[in-house]
């Protein structure tokens, strides 16, 4: 069994779980991510692993409560189980010879861009990160970025905590001032890493993003999670099940991604309203 | 006696009524129907249905004890060749197989084998079986990647032979094609459940939620003191036409749509796993896959047309299953192939949700010209003949390429340029000793009846091979 072995709030609508799983917390890699079911009859979420205690045999997950599936995974607590946890899947994020990266986070995104700083901070790389949120209250993992970046930039779409303005413009400002960097590896929403492959284009530096289509199996087996990219001027059908999540940003289709991303909102909103429903009634029963 | 010349016909639902549920299309001979059709096997001298029985089935000698109506014994004859009986009664393309060779089939239609075998697996599953016997531990332990067809096939037979088999499997559900691919009116996962339940009391170990080449590798389970490992792995990633149009809303690969449905059950209104119902659907291509396919969404309340290159005659999919599909309404677009798929765009809306959905089909006629390598007429394009079909969904059922996960981990494991593992296909086994494979891993999609023979023909060589090194 899954044991969920301690559980954190870190925002009002981002958890954080520590999850047994020794095979998983023996490999997992910085920007590798797994697929869950929280109970038998529910449907398969990838999430990206947030760290690992090899000796624990534990691996840490940060989710954001966005449908059904985040919401029951929400409501369990320390000691309770999941009914799957499979992976680490997807290749993990390239570090060699990248002396000099920036990391740009946006929103729940950060989760998965810490364990990537703290991998390059501990490979000796200068790391400068930037991540970027809607208001002050939903600021994560402040801490942590401060402990493993040479620099960091922390924004807010309102200006409510750390600097206004989005991540753009840390990125503008450093580019734009004949800074550069080995690699910029961006993660967050879809919108938001378009905006950096673009603001990176000018500058010919090396944009790396990391998808997070709707999967179902995540093992390379349904092409659910097929992205185009666009290759010397051919359009090419990749899977970020295996062939990523990592991609390199210029050849990203990004609005393929959006559109797609958004197949079954109108279901899943209606899931996600169903299943609150449920579980407030069950509170209130009880 | 005369033999009746025609095979006992098979009880279905009425077409009209189970085009709306997910339930068993075949319903299954009485015991009468199965004694009266077991009755017109010559019992030959030359038994070439066997020969034509990827696993060798001792078809005439089963068949006899149902004409005596020992059903128990006939079961017990086809399980000493078939770990899935009840599995390939329904699934295996019986007509190209042991009913292709029937000698009653030179004059008349051949023995219904398949529904007979089907029969059999019924009959004794209907009373709960007696714990099989376990045969004596030899010590050795096996590692088996993937529980479809072959895996099973292969974990079953060296479990029989005494070794500790454990099963990986990638999913949370054991099964693999036979779960995830072959809907539930085909194959009640029901029947899947207790095959793999069978294996399990033989001493049988499963593992679910392990992907080999991710969480273990084929290196790391020789180093837990797995002593050979079978690599049935399956089949992977789903092939597109690399059309226009392939990333809209609505278009699937088969193998999605069909995991979606089967392994997710979101055939079911309480799934938290979406689909898309209804409308107008299209299915590219003509395999058992895309039959599958197409029945499932005909089930889900849509109307369903088959887009396939080629003619009628081509069509890969087993007779029967096409037979089903037209009962049931599905139309076939014959020698008729898509050029690009159309999406809908509001031009002052760019937030409408239907932006980037699916609307029509953009598809060209086809001619047959000359004949290709395989003896098969090469579909060729009719110029200018383009017609454009409405659609809501299309689900690509072009077939797949092998899954890159062990290949890009197993250092020394050759495999072909398009990907499938390198066997000899006498033993199954691979480059690297001790490691064999077996199914849709090594020859790309093809049946489960195919991928149990390979299961079968790796354990055999695997026990070889072990009692070999023990003697050493």
């Amino acid at each position: 069994m899954y044991t969920i072995v301690r559980k954190k709030e870190l925002n009002p609508t981002v958890t954080q779980m520590e999850i047994l799983s020794p095979l998983v917390a023996r490999k997992a890699k910085p920007g590798q991510f797994i697929i869950l079911r929280v109970d038998d009859e529910g449907e398969r979420i990838p999430l990206t692993v947030a760290g690992t205690d090899p000796a624990e045999g534990t691996v840490k997950i940060i989710f954001q409560v966005v449908g059904a599936t985040t919401e029951k995974l929400n409501h369990l607590n320390e000691g309770d189980a999941l009914c799957d946890f499979v992976g680490p899947l997807g290749v993990a994020t390239h570090t060699d010879g990248i002396k000099k990266v920036c990391i740009v986070g946006g929103g729940v995104g950060c989760a998965i861009a810490m364990p990537v700083a703290q991998e390059f901070h501990r490979l000796g790389a200068e790391v400068t990160s930037v991540i970027g949120f809607r208001n002050k209250d939903l600021v994560i993992l402040e801490d942590e970025f401060k402990a493993c970046s040479d620099r960091l930039f922390v924004m807010t779409d309102d200006g409510s905590y750390g600097t206004h303005g989005n991540v753009t413009a840390p990125l503008n400002e450093m580019l734009g001032g004949g800074e550069t960097f080995d690699m910029i590896i961006t993660i967050g929403p879809l919108i938001m890493m378009k905006f950096v492959v673009a603001a990176a284009r000018p500058y010919n530096v090396p944009v790396t993003v990391s998808m997070n289509p709707i999967m179902i199996d995540g093992t390379g087996m349904c092409g659910g999670c097929r992205l185009t990219l666009l290759r010397d001027g051919k359009r090419v059908t990749k899977f970020a099940c295996v062939d990523g999540p990592d991609f390199n940003g210029y050849e990203v289709d990004f609005d393929e991604a959006m559109s797609r991303g958004r197949m079954y909102a109108a279901f899943e909103r209606h899931a996600y309203e169903e299943t609150c429903n449920l579980l407030r009634k069950g509170k209130e029963e009880n | 006696m005369a033999v009746n010349p025609k095979k006992h016909p098979m009880p279905t639902q009425e077409p009209a009524v189970r085009a709306h549920n997910f339930s068993e299309v075949a319903l299954g001979y009485t015991e009468q129907m199965a004694v009266e059709e077991a009755s017109r096997c010559l019992n030959c001298k030359n038994q070439p249905c066997v020969a034509g029985c990827p696993v060798n089935i001792e078809i005439p000698d089963f068949i006899s004890h149902i004409k005596t109506g020992d059903f128990e014994g006939a079961y017990q004859v086809i399980s000493r060749s078939s770990s899935l009986p009840a599995v390939c009664g329904r699934v295996c393309p019986q007509e190209s197989q042991c009913e292709a060779k029937c000698t009653l089939g030179i004059r008349f239609e051949p023995v219904g084998i398949g529904r007979l075998e089907r029969f059999v697996a019924d009959r004794h599953n209907a009373v709960p079986a007696a714990a099989p016997e376990k045969a004596a531990a030899n010590g050795h332990r096996v590692a088996v990647v993937g529980s479809g067809p072959s895996g099973l096939t292969c974990a079953g037979d060296l479990a029989r032979k005494g070794y500790a088999v454990t099963v990986f499997e990638a999913l949370h559900t054991a099964g693999g094609v036979l779960v995830y691919g072959i809907p539930e009116f085909r194959l009640p996962k029901t029947i899947v459940s207790r095959e793999v339940e069978t294996l399990k009391a033989l001493g049988v170990e499963v593992e679910t939620n392990v992907v080999i080449g991710k969480t273990l590798t084929v290196d790391e389970l020789f180093e837990e003191g797995y002593e050979a490992v079978f690599i049935g792995s399956g089949a992977g990633l789903p092939k597109f036409m690399g059309i226009e149009g392939e990333g809209l809303k609505g278009v699937y690969s088969a193998n999605e749509f069909l995991t979606r449905s089967n392994l997710m059950k979101a055939y079911r209104e309480d799934s938290d796993t979406p689909i898309m119902k209804g409308g107008k659907v299209i299915v590219v291509g003509g395999g058992n896959v895309a039959m599958d396919a197409a029945r499932t969404a005909l089930r889900l309340g849509a109307e369903v047309t088959i887009v396939y290159r080629r003619s009628m005659e081509e069509l890969p999919a087993r007779r029967e299953e096409v037979e089903h599909a037209q009962e049931e309404g599905i139309v076939f677009n014959l020698l008729t192939n898509p050029t690009r798929i159309l999406g809908y765009q509001n031009p002052d809306d760019p937030r409408d949700p239907k932006n980037g959905c699916v609307t029509a089909v953009e598809c060209l006629r086809m001619e047959l010209g000359e004949p290709d390598e395989k003896g098969r007429r090469r579909p060729v394009e009719v110029p200018g003949s383009e017609f454009i079909v409405e659609a809501d969904t299309v689900i690509m059922a072009l077939g797949t390429s092998p899954n890159p996960l062990i290949r890009d981990t197993t250092k020394g494991l050759e495999t072909q340029r398009w990907g499938g593992i390198i066997v000899n296909e006498e033993t199954g086994a691979t480059s690297r000793e001790g490691v064999y494979a077996g199914g849709d891993a090594v020859t790309g999609a093809a049946t489960v009846i195919l991928a149990m023979g390979a299961g079968k023909t790796a354990a055999k060589a695997i026990d070889e091979y072990l009692s070999k090194q023990a003697d050493a």
